[in-house]
C-alpha cells in the first residue's frame, strides 16, 4: 500500500475548510499550519482571476526531511506516509531546512518539528484524512496508489494526458505522492508569483521571525 | 507592450499564511565559525609541527589544543543552544541515523573533542609540572588521528548544507572547499596572532596559507555571485539579496572586504617588504570578516518563500 494524495484544483474554492478542519483534528497551535490554501491573483485589471492552492506535506518517496532527520524521528510508515514522532524530536530544524516544500514547522508549544502526517491517527482506524472529509466540492482525493481501482489511481490515469497530473518541485528528485490536477506554474511555482508586502488580504504579517518557542 | 499583460507573468500572492523565515540564525554561524577556528588550528598547527618543530615546537603543542579544546566548546555548546529541545540531545547517540549528515558530524565532532581534551591535558600537564607528563608518548599519535578527523568535522557542516534540498544556493562541493578553506584561513590567522617572536620564515608560511585561502575563498564567493545566477532561477533569486539594491548587499561585501579583500591585500604588502606587523591586522580582519561572510551566506537561502 502507498497512500497518496491528489487536489483537484480546478474544483477548489479556496473555502479553507480543509485547513480549519485540519487545525482542530490535530490541534494545530497558533501561527502554525499542517495545511494552507495559498491565493494567487493572476492577470492584469480586468482580466485577472483568483486561484487556490491547497499545500501540505507531499510525504516524498525520497524524503529528505527523513534523510537530514538526525534520530529518525521522521520515518516512513508501511503504507508510505512520512511520519514524524514528537517524542524523538531534538529540535534541531534540519527538516526544516531540506524539506523544499517548506512543510515543516516547529511547534511552539512542543518545540519540536511537525507536520501534515495525512491523519495517520484516523487512518489508522480506517477513516479519512480531516481534509478530505471537510472538502464540501471533493476536491480533495486520497487513497492508495498501489491499487488500480482506487479513487485517486482512477482520477490520475483520467487526467494524466498531456500532462494534467503535476508535483510540486518535480526537479528536486523527491518523488512526491501528492498530485495536483489543474495546476499552473503560477500556483505550484512560488517563484512564479510575487510575494509583496502589505498586498495581502485581511492580514498584513508576511513572515514569522520567530521560529517555535526558541 | 502586450507581453506585459500576459497573466502568468502577473502572478500576486494575494492570501497566505505567515511563512517562517530565519530557521537557523546566528547560532548556527557562531557554530561553523568557532568550529572553523577549532579544527583549523589543529591542522595548521600540525603543519607547523612538522615544519618548523624545533622553532615554535613547544607554543604550538601547548596552544594547539587549548585554542582548538575551547573554539570546539563554543561550537557544542552553541550547537546545543540551537536545538528547541537541548535535553534530547542524547537521542543523536541513542537513536542515530546514519544518512544524516548531522548524526555523523556529531558523532565525530564528539571523538574529535575528547581527543583534543585528551592533547589538552598533557600539554597542560607538561607545561604546569615543567616535566615529562607519562602520556605524552601518546601526543603525538594523538595529534595525527586529530588532524585526520580534523578534516571530516571541519566538512561536515558542508554535507548538511548540501542534504538541505531546499537551499539551492549550498551545492556540496562549493560549500566542502569553502569550509576547508575557512579552517586552515583560521588557524593560520589565530596561529600568526599567537606567534608574536616567531622567525619570519614561519610567519611567512602563515600567511602563505592565510593569503591563498582568503584567494580561494573569495574565488568561490565570486563565483557564486556573477555566475551563479546562470544556472538556476532559485539560485538568482537568492542571490539578488546581495546583489546591488538587496538587503543583504552592503553585509554581504563588508564579509568579503574582512575576511579576504583586506587579508590577501595586508599578506601581499607584508611578503613584499617582509614585514610582520601588517599580518596581525590580517588576522584580526580575516576571523571578523569570516563570521560575516558565513552568516550572510546561512541567511540569504532561507528568505526565499518555498511553497
Amino acid at each position: 500500500m502507498k497512500l497518496g494524495f491528489l487536489v483537484d484544483l480546478n474544483l477548489c474554492m479556496g473555502c479553507k475548510g480543509c485547513e480549519v478542519a485540519c487545525k482542530v483534528e490535530n490541534k494545530v497551535p497558533l501561527h502554525s499550519w499542517r495545511l494552507r490554501v495559498k491565493y494567487v491573483d493572476v492577470g492584469v485589471y480586468p482580466e485577472t482571476r483568483r486561484t487556490y492552492t491547497p499545500l501540505r506535506c507531499n510525504h516524498c518517496e525520497d524524503a529528505p526531511c527523513e534523510r537530514i532527520c538526525p534520530v529518525s524521528a521522521l520515518h516512513y510508515l508501511e503504507n508510505g506516509i512520512v511520519n514524524i514522532d514528537r517524542e524523538r524530536c531534538i529540535g534541531c530544524a534540519g527538516c526544516m531546512m531540506a524539506c523544499p516544500y517548506g512543510a515543516i514547522y516547529m511547534d511552539p508549544e512542543t518545540n519540536t518539528a511537525d507536520k501534515c502526517t495525512y491523519c495517520a491517527h484516523r487512518i489508522a482506524s480506517e477513516m479519512m484524512p480531516a481534509c478530505v472529509v471537510a472538502c464540501p466540492v471533493e476536491a480533495n482525493i486520497f487513497g492508495d496508489l498501489d491499487d488500480p481501482t482506487s479513487h485517486i489511481s482512477r482520477y490520475i490515469m483520467e487526467h494524466q494526458k498531456n500532462g494534467g497530473v503535476k508535483v510540486r518541485k518535480p526537479e528536486k528528485n523527491t518523488h512526491p505522492k501528492h498530485f495536483y490536477v489543474g495546476g499552473g506554474e503560477v500556483q505550484l511555482n512560488p517563484l512564479a508569483a510575487k510575494r509583496e508586502e502589505g498586498y495581502n488580504l485581511f492580514n498584513k504579517i508576511t513572515h514569522l521571525d520567530h521560529i517555535g518557542g526558541h | 507592450m502586450v507581453e506585459h499583460t500576459v497573466a502568468a507573468t502577473n502572478a500576486i500572492v494575494t492570501l497566505d499564511v505567515p511563512i517562517p523565515q530565519v530557521i537557523w540564525g546566528w547560532m548556527i554561524t557562531l557554530n561553523m565559525w568557532a568550529k572553523s577556528i577549532g579544527t583549523g588550528v589543529i591542522l595548521v598547527g600540525a603543519y607547523l609541527l612538522a615544519r618548523y618543530n624545533d622553532k615554535v615546537g613547544d607554543q604550538v603543542r601547548l596552544w594547539m589544543p587549548i585554542i582548538s579544546f575551547i573554539f570546539l566548546n563554543i561550537f557544542l555548546l552553541f550547537t546545543l543552544l540551537d536545538l528547541h529541545q537541548p535535553f534530547r540531545m542524547w537521542h543523536i547517540f541513542a537513536y542515530p541515523h546514519f544518512t544524516s549528515a548531522i548524526t555523523v558530524g556529531a558523532w565525530m565532532a564528539t571523538v574529535f573533542t575528547g581527543i583534543v581534551f585528551i592533547l589538552c591535558v598533557i600539554a597542560i600537564k607538561k607545561y604546569l609540572l615543567k616535566k615529562e607528563c607519562k602520556l605524552e608518548k601518546y601526543y603525538d599519535p594523538l595529534l595525527k588521528i586529530a588532524v585526520v578527523l580534523a578534516i571530516p568535522v571541519t566538512l561536515y557542516t558542508a554535507t548538511i548544507m548540501g542534504e538541505a534540498t531546499a537551499r539551492e544556493l549550498w551545492q556540496t562541493p562549493t560549500e566542502l572547499a569553502q569550509m576547508l578553506l575557512a579552517a586552515l584561513l583560521c588557524g593560520s590567522a589565530v596561529f600568526l596572532l599567537l606567534g608574536g617572536k616567531w622567525s619570519y620564515e614561519v610567519k611567512r608560511d602563515l600567511a602563505i596559507i592565510l593569503g591563498s585561502s582568503a584567494f580561494l575563498s573569495f574565488v568561490l564567493y565570486m563565483g557564486e555571485y556573477y555566475f551563479g545566477h546562470m544556472k538556476a532561477e532559485e539560485v538568482a533569486a537568492i542571490l539578488a539579496y546581495v546583489k546591488e539594491g538587496g538587503v543583504y548587499h552592503v553585509m554581504f561585501w563588508a564579509g568579503q572586504w574582512l575576511a579576504f579583500i583586506i587579508p590577501m591585500v595586508l599578506v601581499y604588502f607584508s611578503l613584499k617588504s617582509r614585514s610582520s606587523s601588517l599580518l596581525y591586522l590580517a588576522s584580526v580582519s580575516a576571523i571578523i570578516g569570516l563570521y560575516i561572510a558565513k552568516h550572510v551566506w546561512l541567511i540569504i537561502p532561507q528568505l526565499l518563500p518555498l511553497s
